[in-house]
């Protein structure tokens, strides 16, 4: 996962930003209703390398799921600057994964139809697709399960589908909005295992909005935390561990509980 | 969600208990257990059908009631026989009505209700119009149909299709627009078109609210044949009813509700063999699946 992939020549701003998976310049989203317009998130600048990952975490309504929206060109800031591997966002982009905190599966289809969807909907090769979907399906774990229907899977298992679907074109970077929020404690710990080993393996850019703290700093290689709304990045902290965690030996690690407990006292002030 | 988990081996396996649930539900049904469901779920109704048929019979046999206004179940089941034939042919009008009025009620309301879902101008444009569709009473605009139309089945149909299509309009629109926002946006980061998002994700997410739509329909349309044929007719039930009607004959007047009863019941039962055959995924099906497994 090398620098970005389309550079126009002569282009100086789009050159500038080469090298950034995902970078935001001073982006403000101000809503504006019938009674009354909110800032919802306020000059948001935010870098992310290829093939980092960062947590990005705030209290609820700070507009963390708003400022992933605008990386994926879901919705478009009031102001400022998203770029995506090195091209402007002014749309939805298709050179990304997105998982959200629903599976969002279709009901009517199978494990392995629900990650060929993707390949449907881009036109990929069909064989090629269902090989690459077939390892996806093998690296996390369902093998087995690739014709049971999504209201047949457990929770955990639908959101890995969902996270297969998002890896099926190789995508250079993958949002997740609050890809575990449904889940229940132990299975959000399994899935977080899942993800980061994932991840290692995909090496892929994600960029992972969550709730969780310890979940933020087990997963990232920085946590960037957001204030309450006007949402604005009050911290962005390098996490010091190694690129290859254990699970347990993290957590019990003095540097995944200094770090928790920075990024808690920053979320209580 | 800093819970320290004791053993490794646990963070990697939460698929246990899944295959299990997945195969009672996939499991077939023996011919023994289906029946026995059958049975567990019509006897109630059953019942009820038997109960009123004893006390039909009892009040005609004991003549309670002069047999000009209810005649005993025996004097129907014989009209029903000797005029089989002459029923038949007259049931065949009316399920003809019946099933055009469907159809074009059906494909003409999905595709109406596609239109305003896609267009905001169709919307504005449509909907009163639609609104206003309904409301008027049938029964007061049929016989202008057979001034427009003569005595054919055509007034009939329009009868049907006018009662049948604004349920399959309303619940279409409300299964296009129910389909989950984040399946949209998911389908947007794909590059899909709106074509394929219409085609793959959001006609099949929308078909449980239509095909409720269409139950409704089909037994409007049965009701808006007759309607139809009352207003001006020389065959159909209806017609069979109004002359049974005007001679006194109400053991005819009887077949004939029996037979109208008949037709609601089949077409009814036919919409909703398409639902299981169609949406096997449906969430109301699954309840049942996995309360019998």
């Amino acid at each position: 996962m090398t620098s970005a992939t389309a550079i126009r020549a002569g282009d100086s701003e789009t050159r500038m930003v080469q090298g950034d998976a995902i970078r935001l310049d001073d982006v403000n989203f101000l809503f504006t209703t019938k009674r009354a317009s909110v800032e919802a998130v306020r000059d948001f600048s935010l870098r992310v390398e290829p093939g980092q990952f960062v947590c990005l975490v705030g209290p609820s309504g700070c507009g963390k799921s708003t400022v992933l929206k605008s990386v994926g060109g879901l919705i478009k800031p009031t102001s400022g600057t998203v770029t995506v591997s090195g091209t402007r966002v002014v749309g939805p982009r298709t050179d990304i994964g997105y998982v959200f905190q629903k599976a969002a599966l279709l009901d009517w289809r199978g494990v392995k139809d629900n990650i060929l969807l993707q390949a449907e909907m881009r036109g990929m090769a069909r064989a090629d697709a269902s090989r690459k979907a077939d390892a996806l399906i093998e690296m996390v774990g369902l093998k087995g399960f690739e014709k049971s229907l999504p209201h047949e899977l457990s929770g955990g298992m639908q959101q890995r589908v969902s996270l297969c679907r998002a890896l099926l074109h190789e995508p250079p970077v993958l949002l997740m909005d609050e890809p575990f929020g449904a889940l229940d404690a132990l299975s959000r710990e399994r899935m977080n295992v899942e993800l980061h080993r994932v991840w290692r393996e995909t090496g892929t850019s994600v960029l992972l909005v969550t709730h969780s703290i310890s979940e933020a700093v087990y997963l990232g290689e920085r946590v960037v935390v957001m204030s309450s709304r006007p949402g604005t990045v009050i911290a962005d902290i390098d996490v010091p561990l190694p690129r290859d965690r254990d699970y347990i030996a993290t957590m019990g690690a003095p540097e995944f509980q200094a770090t928790t407990a920075r990024v808690r006292s920053l979320l209580t002030e | 969600m800093s819970t320290q988990s004791s053993d490794t081996s646990t963070l990697t396996d939460d698929r246990t208990p899944a295959p299990a649930r997945s195969q009672q539900v996939r499991k077939t049904k023996s011919l023994g257990d289906r029946t026995f469901d059958l049975i567990a779920a019509s006897w109630r109704p059953a019942a009820v059908v038997v109960g009123l048929f004893i006390v039909w019979w009892v009040i005609t046999t004991l003549g309670w009631v002069p047999a000009y206004l209810i005649p005993a179940p025996v004097d129907v089941w014989h009209t029903m026989t000797s005029s089989a034939g002459f029923l038949w042919a007259n049931a065949l009008v009316t399920i003809y009505e019946t099933v055009a009025g469907f159809i074009i009620a059906a494909v003409g309301g999905i595709a109406i209700a596609m239109w305003i879902v896609y267009s905001p101008n169709a919307e504005k444009s449509l909907y009163p119009l639609l609104v206003f569709a309904q409301v008027i009473p049938k029964v007061a605009i049929a016989p202008l149909f057979v001034i427009w139309l003569g005595f054919g089945s055509a007034p009939k149909v329009l009868v049907a299709v006018l009662v049948a299509f604004f349920p399959v309009v309303v619940s279409t629109i409300a299964g296009l627009r129910s389909v989950d926002p984040d399946l949209l946006d998911l389908a947007s980061t794909m590059g899909s078109s709106q074509w394929k998002t219409f085609r793959k994700i959001r006609f099949p997410a929308s078909l449980p609210h239509v095909f409720s739509g269409l139950k409704v329909a089909a037994t409007l349309a049965v009701i808006g044949a007759v309607v139809g044929e009352f207003v001006g007719a020389n065959e159909g039930i209806g017609y069979v009813l109004l002359n049974a009607n005007g001679n006194l004959n109400t053991p005819m007047l009887y077949a004939g509700l029996v037979i109208l009863s008949a037709i609601g019941i089949v077409v009814f039962m036919v919409i909703e063999v398409a639902e299981r055959v169609f949406i096997p995924w449906q969430p109301s099906r699954r309840v049942t699946a996995t309360a019998a497994s």
